[in-house]
Formats: C-alpha cells, sequence, structure tokens
C-alpha cells in the first residue's frame, strides 16, 4: 500500500475518479459504456504516438518532429493508395515504412552530430512537413477507397444502446493495445528495455551506461525508428478516424502529446516513465476534454484547463521529488 | 569462509601458468607492472612506474591531484594505452595491448568514484545488468535478475531489498550495490576510488568489512585515495605516487598520517597557529538556539570580530546544513541569528550578501564558480555593481583593473584573466573563489572544506590568506571534516554531531589527537 502511495501513477488514478465523479454527477452520460468506447476509439491517434514518445523520454531524449513524420506517413499512403488501392495491411506498411526511414533520420543526425534531441527535431519537424507541403502544394485528400473507410467501423465485439443504435470496442482501439502490448513487452522482458532505462538514467554523462557494456547508438536507433514507426501507424489511424488525409491537421499536436505522457509521470530529464503512467495520462486528458464537453463548458476553455491540470501535476511531482531529495540528519533528542 | 570451487580451479590453473613462468613461479602476484610510463602532450603522466598487487592483498594507492594515480588506474583497466617499454603482466598472463574488456575479463573491475549506477532502476537491476548485457540473449527475466543480485550479495553477505531503487539507497548502500555488480564478473582485483569519503564511520567499519570477505575469496581490492585515514586499519601496503613517480611501496603498518603526507607531497605542512585577541567590541555574529527539523538542532554560539571559528564534524551531522542556513540558504524553523546585534532575516543568499555574509561551498565545482567563464567574470560575479558606469554598463577599464588586482594580490597562477576557470588547478581554482568572496568585503566569511583537493603549498597559503584576513577584523568560520586543519587554524573549534553542538574546544588548551579523539568517540 505503501508502495502505491509512492507511485506517480497512483495520483494521476486518483485524478481521473475524482474527474469521472464530478463529470458524471453533472451529467450521467460520461459514465456509460458507450461514451468510454467512444473516447478510447478517438484518443488512439495521440495513445499511440504517446507510446512512442514516452521511449524517447525514458531514454533521456525528446521529439518534437514526430507529428510531421505521422503527416509525411499518412499522405505518402494516401496518395499510393488512392492511385493503386490496395488493402489496409498494405496502408499499413507504407505508413510505417515511411516512419521508420524518417526516425532513422533523426537517430543519425542526434547520434552522428551529438545535437541536442530538441533542436535536432524541430529541425526535422520543418524539414518533414516543409517537404510535405512543397509536394502536395497543401492539397487535401477526401476519396480514400472505400474499404478503408468500412475497415474504420469494424467493431471488435458489439452491444446495443437503448435506442438500438449498436456500439463496440472498435477495431481502431485494437491497434493501440496492440502498440501497447509490443512496447509494454520491449519495456519490461529486453535488454534493449534495460538499456534504455539505464542510458536514460545516467544523465547527461553516458559514460555509466557505456562502461555497462550498452551500445549507444543501437539504443539510439532503436529509440527514434520506434518513435517513426508509432507515428507512422498514429498517421494512418487518424486518417482512419477522419476519412480525410488534410497535411496540417496532425502537425501542431506535438505538444499535447508530450504533455499526457509527462502527466503519466516521465521525467524529461529521462530514465522514469511506464506504459501504465502514459495510459493514464492520455485518459486524463481524454476524460478531462470530452468531459468539459459534455458539461457544457464553451470549448475556448478547454486548453486553458487543461494546461492547469498540466501545470498542477508537473508541480506536484516536482515537490515530492524536492523533498524526497532534501538531506535529512538524524538529530539527535534533547 | 571456503574458497569457492570454481575459484579454486581458476586458481590452480593460474598456478600452473605461473609455475611454467620461472620468472615470477613463487611471487604469487596478480598484477605486476614493470618502468610504465605514459606521456599526454606536454606531460609525463607516469614515469617509469614499477607497482604490483598480490593475489587477494588490500592495496592502497595514494598520491595528491595530478600525481598519476588515476592514469595508473586507466592503464590497469585497460582505459589509457601506456608507452612502449612497459611491461604489464595481468594474472600471470603479459599484457600487450590492454583494452577495457580484456582487463573485465582478466578480473579486474573499477569502481569509480561517481559509482556508474542507475539510480533510477532497482538494486537487482543494477546488479545484474553487466551481466545481462554481456550474456548477448535479448531477453531478460525479473526473477533472474534477483537472482543474480542475490548470489552477488550473498558472496558478502549484504542484504539490501532488490526491488528498491537505487537513488533511494544511501550512500553506503549504493557503494554496496555496486561492489556486488562487479561481483557478477569473475572478479580477482577490485579497484575503489576513493571509496570512503561520503560514508560515515559507521558505514566505513561496513565496507571494510565486505573488503575483507573478498580478500577470503582472494578477491585483492586496490583503494585509490588522497588522503588515508581510516583506509591504514585494513591495507597491507601503501604505494604511493608523486608527479608521476613511484616513491615507494611501505607496509601500512610503517606509516601513519603525517609520514604519509610527507611522501605524497615531499614537504610537511606547517601550521602556523593563530593567535586571537579579543577585541572590546562586542561578537559579531551572534546565532542563538538555531533549529532546523532533520538538520540540526538548538545551535547556539558567537563568534567575534577577527576570530577564526572551527567548526568540524562527521559527515552528516548537520555542519553543512547550518552554514547554508547562515548564508540564507536553508531557512531555519526557530532561533536567531545577531549580525553585529541586528537580527538577520536568514531568507536568501542575496539578502545575507548584503548583510556582509560570504560563503565559500564545500563543492566549489558546482556550487562556487562558473567553469567554463573567465577567471576575471568569475571574481567579479559578486561585486559587479561597483563596476556600471553612468549608463549601468559595465566599465571595461575598472573590470580589468580590479580583476588583475586580485589576481596579484592572491597571486593567482593564470595564463591570462580570459581564461576559463575550468583549465586552472584546484589550488588555483579555490583562490578565485576566495577572491570573489573577498571582494565582497565581508564581514563573516564561511569557509567550507576550504582546502579539499587541494595541493599541500597551495593549502598553507591559503590557509595564510584566511588568517591575514581575520586580523583585518573579519569573522572566519571554517568547516572541515580535518580535525589538523581546524587545530592549525582557529582559535577556538566547535564539535558538531547529529545535529547538536558536542562540545567547544580552545586550541591553546586542547590538542588536535585529542579532538580527533572526541570525533571518534561521538561516532561510536
Amino acid at each position: 500500500m505503501r508502495r502505491l502511495l509512492r507511485r506517480h501513477e497512483s495520483y494521476v488514478f486518483l485524478a481521473i475518479i475524482l474527474l469521472t465523479a464530478v463529470i458524471t454527477a453533472l451529467n450521467p452520460s460520461f459514465l456509460t459504456l458507450e461514451n468510454f468506447f467512444d473516447i478510447i476509439k478517438s484518443y488512439s491517434f495521440m495513445g499511440i504516438m504517446a507510446i512512442g514518445v514516452l521511449v524517447v523520454l525514458i531514454s533521456g531524449g525528446i521529439d518534437i518532429s514526430f507529428t510531421a513524420v505521422a503527416t509525411v506517413g499518412q499522405y505518402v499512403m494516401a496518395v499510393i493508395i488512392m492511385r493503386y488501392s490496395g488493402n489496409i495491411f498494405l496502408a499499413f506498411a507504407i505508413s510505417i515504412a515511411v516512419g521508420m526511414v524518417l526516425g532513422l533520420v533523426n537517430a543519425a543526425l542526434i547520434y552522428s552530430f551529438n545535437i541536442p534531441t530538441v533542436i535536432a527535431t524541430i529541425g526535422t519537424l520543418n524539414v518533414f512537413y516543409g517537404l510535405l507541403i512543397v509536394f502536395s502544394r497543401g492539397k487535401w485528400i477526401y476519396t480514400l477507397p472505400q474499404w478503408f473507410a468500412r475497415f474504420a467501423e469494424i467493431r471488435v465485439f458489439t452491444l446495443v444502446n437503448a435506442n438500438g443504435i449498436p456500439y463496440g470496442l472498435s477495431v481502431i482501439t485494437l491497434i493501440w493495445i496492440m502498440v501497447i502490448a509490443i512496447a509494454a513487452f520491449i519495456l519490461r522482458y529486453t535488454v534493449l528495455g534495460r538499456s534504455l532505462y539505464a542510458v536514460g538514467g545516467c544523465g547527461f554523462d553516458k559514460s555509466a551506461a557505456q562502461r555497462a557494456g550498452i551500445n549507444l547508438f543501437r539504443v539510439q536507433v532503436f529509440v527514434y525508428t520506434f518513435m517513426g514507426f508509432t507515428a507512422g501507424v498514429a498517421g494512418v489511424v487518424q486518417a482512419l478516424l477522419v476519412q480525410t488525409v488534410a497535411p496540417n491537421s496532425i502537425v501542431g499536436k506535438e505538444l499535447s502529446v508530450i504533455a499526457a505522457v509527462v502527466l503519466g509521470g516521465a521525467s524529461l530529464a529521462g530514465g522514469t516513465g511506464t506504459i501504465v503512467g502514459t495510459l493514464l495520462g492520455v485518459m486524463l486528458l481524454a476524460f478531462l476534454s470530452n468531459g468539459l464537453t459534455l458539461m457544457r463548458v464553451p470549448s475556448y476553455w478547454n486548453d486553458v484547463v487543461i494546461g492547469l491540470v498540466i501545470l498542477a501535476s508537473v508541480s506536484a511531482s516536482a515537490l515530492q521529488q524536492k523533498r524526497k531529495r532534501q538531506r535529512a540528519i538524524a538529530v539527535e533528542e534533547a | 569462509m571456503a574458497v569457492q570451487p570454481r575459484f579454486a580451479s581458476r586458481i590452480a590453473a593460474r598456478a600452473a601458468i605461473l609455475v611454467y613462468d620461472a620468472g615470477r613461479a613463487m611471487s604469487d602476484l596478480f598484477l605486476d607492472m614493470k618502468s610504465v610510463s605514459k606521456r599526454y602532450t606536454g606531460v609525463q603522466a607516469l614515469d617509469g612506474v614499477d607497482f604490483d598487487i598480490r593475489t587477494g592483498e588490500i592495496h592502497c594507492l595514494a598520491g595528491e591531484n595530478g600525481s598519476g594515480k588515476s592514469t595508473l588506474i586507466k592503464i590497469i583497466s585497460g582505459v589509457v594505452q601506456p608507452e612502449r617499454g612497459s611491461e604489464i603482466v595481468i594474472g600471470g598472463q603479459p599484457i600487450s595491448h590492454q583494452s577495457s574488456i580484456a582487463a573485465m575479463r582478466l578480473g579486474v573491475e573499477v569502481i569509480y568514484q561517481d559509482l556508474s549506477l542507475f539510480p533510477n532502476m532497482t538494486v537487482a537491476q543494477n546488479i545484474a545488468l553487466n551481466e545481462v548485457i554481456e550474456t548477448k540473449r535479448p531477453l531478460v527475466a525479473r526473477r533472474r535478475e534477483r537472482e543474480i543480485a542475490g548470489a552477488a550479495m550473498a558472496r558478502v553477505g549484504v542484504a539490501i531489498p532488490t526491488d528498491e531503487l537505487v537513488g533511494d539507497l544511501s550512500m553506503a548502500d549504493q557503494q554496496l550495490v555496486a561492489i556486488c555488480r562487479a561481483l557478477t564478473s569473475d572478479v580477482k582485483l577490485l579497484i575503489m576510488d576513493e571509496p570512503t569519503t561520503a560514508l560515515t564511520r559507521r558505514e566505513v567499519q561496513g565496507l571494510f568489512r565486505v573488503v575483507k570477505e573478498l580478500k577470503s575469496q582472494d578477491i585483492a581490492s586496490l583503494f585509490v585515495s588522497h588522503k588515508l585515514g581510516e583506509i591504514f586499519e585494513i591495507a597491507e601496503r601503501v604505494s604511493v605516487l608523486r608527479d608521476g613517480k613511484k616513491v615507494g611501496t611501505y607496509p601500512a603498518g610503517e606509516l601513519d598520517d603525517a609520514k604519509l603526507s610527507y611522501l605524497m607531497t615531499g614537504q610537511t605542512v606547517e601550521y602556523t597557529p593563530y593567535t586571537f585577541h579579543r577585541s572590546e567590541r562586542g561578537p559579531l555574529l551572534e546565532v542563538r538556539n538555531l533549529s532546523k527539523r532533520n538538520n540540526y538542532a538548538d545551535v547556539s554560539f558567537s563568534l567575534h570580530p577577527g576570530e577564526i571559528l572551527g567548526i568540524t564534524g562527521l559527515l552528516g551531522s548537520g555542519r553543512t546544513e547550518l552554514a547554508l542556513s547562515l548564508f540564507g540558504m536553508n531557512r531555519p524553523d526557530s532561533g536567531q541569528v545577531l549580525l553585529a546585534g541586528k537580527p538577520l532575516r536568514l531568507r536568501s543568499a542575496g539578502g545575507s550578501v548584503r548583510a556582509g555574509i560570504a560563503y565559500v561551498p564545500e563543492n566549489r565545482l558546482v556550487q562556487g564558480l562558473v567553469m567554463p567563464q573567465s577567471v576575471g567574470r568569475n571574481i567579479v560575479v559578486t561585486t559587479v555593481r561597483r563596476l556600471l558606469d553612468r549608463l549601468r554598463l559595465i566599465d571595461r577599464q575598472k573590470f580589468q583593473d580590479t580583476v588583475e588586482e586580485w589576481i596579484k594580490w592572491l597571486n593567482i597562477r593564470v595564463p591570462s584573466p580570459e581564461s576559463p576557470v575550468r583549465t586552472l588547478s584546484g589550488g588555483n581554482q579555490q583562490r578565485v573563489v576566495l577572491a570573489k568572496w573577498m571582494a565582497t568585503v565581508p564581514r563573516v566569511l564561511i569557509l567550507d572544506g576550504p582546502t579539499v583537493g587541494i595541493d599541500v603549498a597551495a593549502k598553507s597559503a591559503i590557509h595564510s590568506f584566511i588568517q591575514d584576513l581575520a586580523e583585518t577584523g573579519v569573522g572566519v568560520i571554517i568547516i572541515s571534516d580535518e580535525v589538523q586543519e581546524v587545530h592549525g587554524n582557529c582559535n577556538r573549534i566547535l564539535l558538531m554531531h547529529r545535529g547538536r553542538i558536542r562540545a567547544e574546544y580552545d586550541v591553546t588548551q586542547t590538542t588536535a589527537a585529542e579532538i580527533q579523539e572526541a570525533v571518534e568517540q561521538v561516532a561510536v
């Protein structure tokens, strides 16, 4: 129990419970299975990218460019399936391949020039996104194949609500769950996962990790290609959700994704963060945003409230860290 | 404790090799180095050093900063290549081209001062990490990590909860984790860089118990240190380096602190006792019943103008916390501090500086200096307001004059005032910190560990500056765990332990040895 209280995740979970209670009191339709399935469908896109960001943060880096990577992957995929059709697996394969290649570019830049990851990825964000706008001339794509639209409607299981409208767990959420499973497995059960935590945990000076025999380049390559992989998946997922492809619809969301992951307990200093925490962070933001709508709060307030929650959470955990760090001396009793 | 079977067989195998190697057949040396040299551009770091360590020996390598200790360690551990003509034999095998991986395979493990641990990972994960990576299997089970950790800890009779995060452990436990990690490989020689500096007395005893346990398993330990203190209790032989040359190797029993310090420096430390004449004026600084939870309790003392007051005590006695409070960086819960009769607010360092208090921190590298900035800028950082011209911009001429004056006065050896502080030696860096604070013309100067990591010549220079300063009427507080240093410089000494002042000594009435004994007594 004491162990649980020490964990950041427990507090985020508590915040979610509290929030659910408040929203439900004001609008009972919030706490329904239907609404829940709806939220986890529409937040799959953010949730998938959050998993990639988590991996980057654990390794002690940061990636800003992933939204551009997702957009490029998505656009290339859309252009190809529009022209040659194909199937959903091909769609994912294309977007993922593009994502991983662009991730590899990030890794190579960061490793070979030893540039701070923020700067490198701000640079690549602009390059990737800029090139897309140049080549696509900013054109939207509306005419996606029929099979693409049908896939988005698939439900893993179906229930029916009181009004006879079917609902259930979307295949899109299932994709999110699969990405979670892959990341959880890597972080928990592989030497690569351990290396990630080790590299992130030794701060700016990586010699401790090198002395342990960790190949820094390999870790770096994994981190940024995995980020590219999740961005690629997220690109297709976003297209599935909205059924149009617009070059400017994803870029700009990178900070909310990073905020969700930090909300879930990952540190920008590296070395900490868990899958469970990240999920809770995404859920908290999702519930908040959905709840505000259900409570009929004007949507302009959305950003303000979310910003305040992020500040409160980060300050609380910083305070906790500070207390922990303070040296305590067992002062002798008089 | 019985030697484990796999070790016994390895030792037997090595003995067999030794028999064939006629020259070394009888000497059971694990490491044998002959005429080892190393040149860095322009600097002869090591010059024809002979050095050896016996199997299972507890050896100590002593020397001042820059004596070549760390170069020697780097050569043994394969991080640095020696010059041609250097001979190294490890475990009976002549080494031609050493690499760090090769050194580890031969059983040489180094625990650096920073311990190279991962604070965000558990004890089990830290101990098992090297082995987990070494096996080159892609998967790892938590159960196996716990088993590896458990086995390593059992070998030295240590029990630290395996699921605890390393960052939450005490320094002593972290050190044990680092030792246990080294034990997961087939270690024969464990090199520890300054292992006791961050430990309390009792923790040092715990470390020594582990080192003796290693010895019983034929694992040699090499302590690297610039001062020995408690290591005398356990070391069998001590090798001393000075200016890249070996002074000699001595049985530890033949040495004491004074003799060792002479061997390391080639000179004896002279302490000119400080004579203090109390003036007619009242006390400069009065501390009344100052308390802070989990830091210190009920501290009262006074400091007169021109007085040098020493505060000594072990690590964790609350001495540094008290100093930070006086400087406004660690707000006390209750009590009062008066400066020349007026109460101090102790809320910010800025306020304390304005009131006339200066503080030279223990860790000058992190807290005292801006390393990449120039010597000049570091010196004027506390007084930059005085250098402004009519437009509130820095007057270049005034700046240069002030900096040159200080460099001359404190005899700081520096190629140019523009050189970054990072490029200076420890002694010169400390002079820059002193200049920076003396420039504020303080009424009270608090020095925390003023000569940590500084060679003897620079040490006495700094001591005489401090005494000169006190003679002008400044009140000085020296905080140090070196009883010799406070005894030789102060006129009055307070002994702190577990957050309280335990005793007060007048140096003319008490010898340094008596105080040293009292320090050790309270620790038990």
